[in-house]
């Protein structure tokens, strides 16, 4: 007799995968339907990714034309003779550049406009090109009195080639267009447009005077095989000493790829939420999947499938369609690439490629399968819990069935995954466990509220009602609901649109504000003390008031309490910041504190005693950087005359304001007679009115400069428009897996309802009222999860105003209003599409279908 | 620790076997067997103190009113649940003292299934499904041996078919081919024909008889159908949880 069962059987691995086969065979399109949650965060990471490693092969292959040498040192002040002497025998080639802001006036049509003037001599760049129109101007401009004037700047003042600008005393003839400088990116010629001029004439523009700031660079070629990495090490402490800087092509890739590095993960975040999103509409429809698939589990378990053997064969088709859903992600992400280039175009100094990244796609589709399955394994580890009973009576002890102490581990292993994911995107433990904590608190936030929405409808749903509303909200707490992943996913997607939206219009109206009223819309910069009354009289001639008139001495921190930067390179316990010893300080001297400013700690002392040392005030930040307290000594280098102070006191500032504004103010009288420029605040009612004052200041005084805030205001405008496209893009992910966790959602209740529906239709209820039961449940839904979206929004809003961006807060409600009802109406609108089928054929048909 | 003491079983059902002295012979037996289940703080008991045995190769039925505990008698004989006290015995393995998937090895190597909704699995074809336990048992042939066994219950030509696509009685006859697929020393049976026609129920109560006879299997049948369980050898009535009555039948 055959007693002996081999209980030990081994799993037969090849069966299982045939089982799989055949188990999705009539569920495949439903398989894909859940899965295609995922593909959107995929194609997003996918995207971003493959985008990433072309811009780091960009940056490698252009990182020498970004830069245009193989060295470039650069400072803000005049080198002294030694450090000149060894400046000038260095490299086989080399050039000088001076740059510098000044108006750069347009004699034919009368237009000013603040620029960077590029005063260049030698030979740069030796790699790349001025992008010039024409071709030649590039090199030919340094061959006489010629300049090369920004593209954007020409088609601004309608100026043509051939016509003659005015940099400071001296008229130019433009030799041709910038179409591009090297290293400079869309968003910076916005900002600052460039124009070129021969060096050699700088001298006669004026422009050099006291205060002026001036950077100094100095670009080298080396053609022999000199170890430029290791020249610039030996260089490093001359450099540092001096308060230079300097830069390789190697240092320059480093640079760009890490700047570029923090757009592309905090881009990836934005994908990964989709991701997460998604997920969540994975497992929860493969969690009614599984419920489908209890009786024929539990047939596999009474003809002797172990339970460890029925859980692989679901596993199986789950990393099955994980892997087709990471698969579709990650062709799609390889497509919407291409897109990229031009959302970003704007952002980037050199020209971004499109290729395929193998690694990227491997990335995408190895993070698309762990999380489908991490997050599949919640309701799959129930399949080891199903019993063969269940072939005899179903629905046994289902109730009463213990929910297995596994999915803790699951849930840990979830979080473990988030956390090490935005780790490894954010290079912060703090920070990816802020994001994973934000997310679990949305995600809380809104599974509460569907729990509460559930708990409340069954309680006040009531006999009395009419049919219709009864049946539509007893649809939200009924078995097999979808009300919490509908309510999760909607009110994701409403949160982020509302929230960007918030956001965006706080920075606006922010800049706004500052503009607005008669604050003063326009500074004056770099009058020489001898210019000063001048100035100020052509401003009241105009009928102008002058707002603020503020000297300015420019100066370094040479001793923090007798300690030096030099002392902080040895001693690494000193608590001062090296910036604080290499910052150049444009500080003022007066009597009184201005209306931006508030006194937190000291006493201000307004007037200096010449015995004594100097009373200062210090900034907040300031005091914070460099551990400055209340009688701490300091010793301020004053263009070369040591001066010995002290912190009388410290000040808040508020930085929002557009004024003047200093990290250190001097008492009166000591800095009176010290190297100085003025600063001049205005305020001009009107464009015609800007443009007149600005040309008739640039003309008597054409070394001063001036920022018109209007310009800056629409330049900002601009920028914030650009990011907001970015992140608007990226954030369109999130929505896109919204809806789609929407259809699928409503597509798997679907094959519940039917049988109801039938029922309802067979008993003789119209299509109209199974139309109106339909659309008050989603429309129940959608109002619900969006108020929550929008209500986390005003709160992330908040938070975001008040502690990251530290501007008051204020939002709109009438925007939020339309969200809300676009919201809704979609979700009533996806509902009745998806339910149409149940509406609009006859019952017996279905019921045959679905059988 | 489940210590068979044959002087405590005193079944008169038990007691004929008992002198025979051969206990494998039997192929179930049922000693002391109760299930409760705990509801709502109170005790519910379904079976209370079943014994009985069941002799290789007889054919016997399992009947009483509903609610009356004999799908759970069923359930617990054939390893798909676990008792409150008592023992199982099967093909003299003590079903008690096994894991889940232990008693799954039980059931895919002695036991076939037949139940009265079919339960065939909906995405597998018919021959398929016939296949699934063979599989399982990783044996050869395992094509030809469906095949040959989807023949003798008339539906050789009806393989391909899904579940759906085919009618209730020809389902049965399916889950027939796949109940006897693994030779089981042992056939449950849970109301074979109580989703049948009467027509169908007598082919299919036909070929259940027939294939028993020509496998030598042994075979249990829960049902209402007097009719059916007139064509066993045996009736053991259940009522209240309770063993009541052990007839032989004239076919004994």
């Amino acid at each position: 007799m055959d007693n002996n069962i081999d209980f030990k059987r081994k799993i037969n691995i090849p069966w299982l995968f045939r089982m799989a086969l055949r188990d999705s065979r009539r569920n495949r399109s439903r398989l894909f339907l859940f899965i295609s949650a995922i593909v959107f965060g995929i194609a997003a990471l996918v995207a971003i990714y493959s985008f990433k490693y072309n811009v780091q092969n960009d940056i490698n292959d252009q990182a020498a034309t970004l830069i245009g040498a193989d060295l470039a040192i650069s400072g803000n002040k005049p080198v002294d003779d030694q450090l000149k002497h060894m400046l000038d025998s260095m490299g086989d080639e080399r050039s000088q550049e001076r740059s510098f802001a000044s108006m750069l006036y347009f004699p034919r049509t009368n237009g000013t406009r603040l620029v960077q003037i590029r005063a260049l001599q030698g030979g740069f760049p030796y790699y790349g090109t001025l992008e010039t129109t024409p071709e030649a101007a590039g090199l030919t401009f340094k061959k006489g009195r010629m300049a090369l004037v920004d593209k954007t700047l020409m088609l601004q003042f309608n100026a043509r080639v051939g016509d003659s600008v005015k940099v400071g005393n001296l008229n130019f003839q433009i030799a041709g267009i910038l179409n591009k400088a090297p290293g400079q990116s869309g968003v910076m010629a916005g900002i600052a447009p460039v124009v070129y001029i021969p060096m050699q004439y700088l001298e006669q523009t004026g422009l050099i005077k006291i205060g002026s700031r001036v950077n100094y660079s100095f670009y080298y070629k080396f053609n022999s095989s000199v170890n430029v990495n290791k020249l610039s090490k030996n260089l490093d402490p001359v450099l540092d000493k001096a308060g230079m800087r300097f830069e390789t092509i190697e240092t320059k890739k480093d640079n760009t790829g890490r700047a570029f590095g923090d757009l592309s993960r905090f881009l990836s975040l934005v994908g990964f939420v989709a991701l997460l999103l998604g997920c969540v509409g994975v497992a929860s429809a493969i969690h009614i999947y599984v419920k489908e698939k209890i009786a024929s589990i539990a047939i596999m378990r009474c003809l002797g499938v172990k339970s460890s053997e029925a859980f692989l064969i679901y596993l199986i088709q789950i990393i099955g369609i994980g892997i087709i859903g990471s698969v579709s992600g990650a062709i799609l992400g390889t497509a919407i690439q291409h897109l990229l280039p031009l959302v970003f175009k704007d952002f980037l100094p050199f020209t971004i490629s499109v290729q395929i990244s193998w690694m990227a796609i491997g990335q995408g589709i190895l993070l698309g399968v762990i999380i489908s399955i991490l997050f599949a394994l919640l309701p799959l580890i129930s399949v080891r819990n199903i019993s063969p009973l269940n072939t005899l009576r179903m629905s046994v002890d289902e109730s009463g069935r213990r929910r297995d102490p596994l999915r803790w581990l699951v849930y840990l292993l979830i979080l473990i995954f988030v956390i090490a994911f935005s780790y490894l995107q954010l290079d912060s433990i703090m920070g990816s466990i802020l994001f994973t904590l934000g997310i679990l608190i949305a995600f809380m936030i809104l599974t509460v509220t569907a729990w509460l929405l559930m708990r409340i409808t069954k309680a006040i749903v009531k006999g009395s009602w009419s049919y219709l509303w009864r049946q539509g909200f007893a649809n939200l707490y009924r078995p097999n609901n979808q009300t919490i992943i509908l309510i999760v996913s909607i009110g994701l997607s409403t949160m982020f649109i509302c929230t960007l939206y918030f956001v965006q219009t706080l920075l606006v109206q922010q800049v706004n504000l500052s503009s607005s009223g008669n604050q003063s819309n326009m500074i004056l910069f770099d009058i020489q003390s001898s210019q000063e009354k001048g100035v100020v009289q052509l401003t009241k001639q105009q009928g102008l008031p002058v707002l603020q008139q503020v000297p300015i001495v420019t100066m370094r921190i040479e001793q923090i309490n007798g300690k030096t930067a030099a002392d902080l390179t040895k001693d690494t316990t000193i608590k001062i910041q090296h910036g604080v010893f290499a910052w150049e300080y444009r500080v003022t001297f007066r009597d009184s504190l201005t209306s931006s400013e508030k006194l937190l700690d000291g006493k201000w002392i307004g007037q200096a005693d010449p015995s004594k040392e100097i009373p200062v005030s210090v900034e907040e930040n300031l005091s914070k950087r460099g551990n400055l307290k209340i009688g701490d000594k300091i010793v301020f280098n004053v263009q070369g005359v040591q001066m010995p102070a002290y912190v009388a006191s410290i000040r808040k500032v508020n930085w929002g304001k557009v004024q003047t504004n200093f990290q250190v103010v001097f008492p009166k009288g000591v800095l009176e007679d010290a190297p100085q420029f003025h600063v001049l605040m205005t305020h001009v009612p009107s464009n015609k009115v800007s443009a007149a004052f600005q040309q008739l200041v640039v003309k008597t005084y054409p070394n001063v400069s001036i920022i018109d805030l209007g310009l800056i205001l629409s330049v900002v405008d601009e920028l914030l428009s650009k990011i907001s496209y970015v992140i608007r893009f990226m954030s369109a992910f999130s929505i896109i897996t919204g809806i789609v966790v929407l259809i699928a959602s409503v597509r798997i209740s679907k094959y519940q309802r039917i049988q109801e529906s039938v029922l309802l239709r067979t008993l003789g209820a119209s299509r109209k009222q199974i139309f109106t039961i339909t659309a008050l449940e989603y429309w129940f839904l959608g109002s619900l999860s969006a108020l929550t979206g929008i209500l986390i929004a005003f709160a992330g809003t908040y938070f975001l105003a008040k502690y990251s961006f530290e501007i008051p807060y204020s939002v709109n409600v009438l925007p939020a209003l339309v969200l809300f009802l676009i919201v809704s109406l979609l979700t009533v609108i996806i509902g009745l599409l998806n339910s149409r089928g149940v509406l609009n054929k006859p019952p017996l048909e279905i019921l045959r279908t679905n059988a | 620790m489940n210590i068979q003491w044959p002087g405590l079983v005193t079944t008169p059902a038990f007691s004929y076997l008992y002198h025979k002295k051969i206990p494998v012979d039997n192929i179930l037996n049922i000693s002391n067997l109760s299930k409760t289940y705990q509801s709502a703080g109170r005790t519910l008991t379904v079976l209370d103190q079943i014994n009985f045995s069941v002799a290789a190769g007889s054919t016997n039925a399992i009947v009483g009113p509903s609610g009356s505990g004999k799908t759970t008698l069923l359930g617990l004989c054939a390893g798909l649940d676990r008792s409150t006290s008592g023992t199982v015995e099967l093909n003299g393995i003590n079903l008690s003292n096994l894991t889940e998937d232990q008693r799954a090895q039980v059931r895919n190597q002695h036991v076939g299934f037949i139940f009265q909704n079919f339960q065939l699995l909906p995405t597998l074809t018919a021959l398929e499904n016939v296949m699934v336990p063979l599989e399982l048992r990783g044996e050869k042939n395992i094509r030809a041996r469906a095949l040959d066994l989807l023949d003798k219950v008339g539906l050789s030509e009806r393989g391909h078919h899904y579940p759906l696509q085919l009618s209730g009685g020809e389902q049965q006859r399916v889950s027939l081919a796949r109940a006897f697929s693994n030779a089981p020393r042992i056939l449950f049976a849970d109301e074979p024909t109580g989703n049948l026609d009467a027509e169908t129920s007598d082919k299919v109560i036909k070929l259940i008889f027939d294939l028993n006879k020509e496998a030598g299997t042994t075979l249990v049948v829960v049902t209402h159908d007097p009719e059916l369980a007139a064509k066993t050898q045996r009736i053991i009535r259940i009522k209240g949880g309770k063993l009541i009555s052990d007839e032989k039948t004239i076919n004994a």
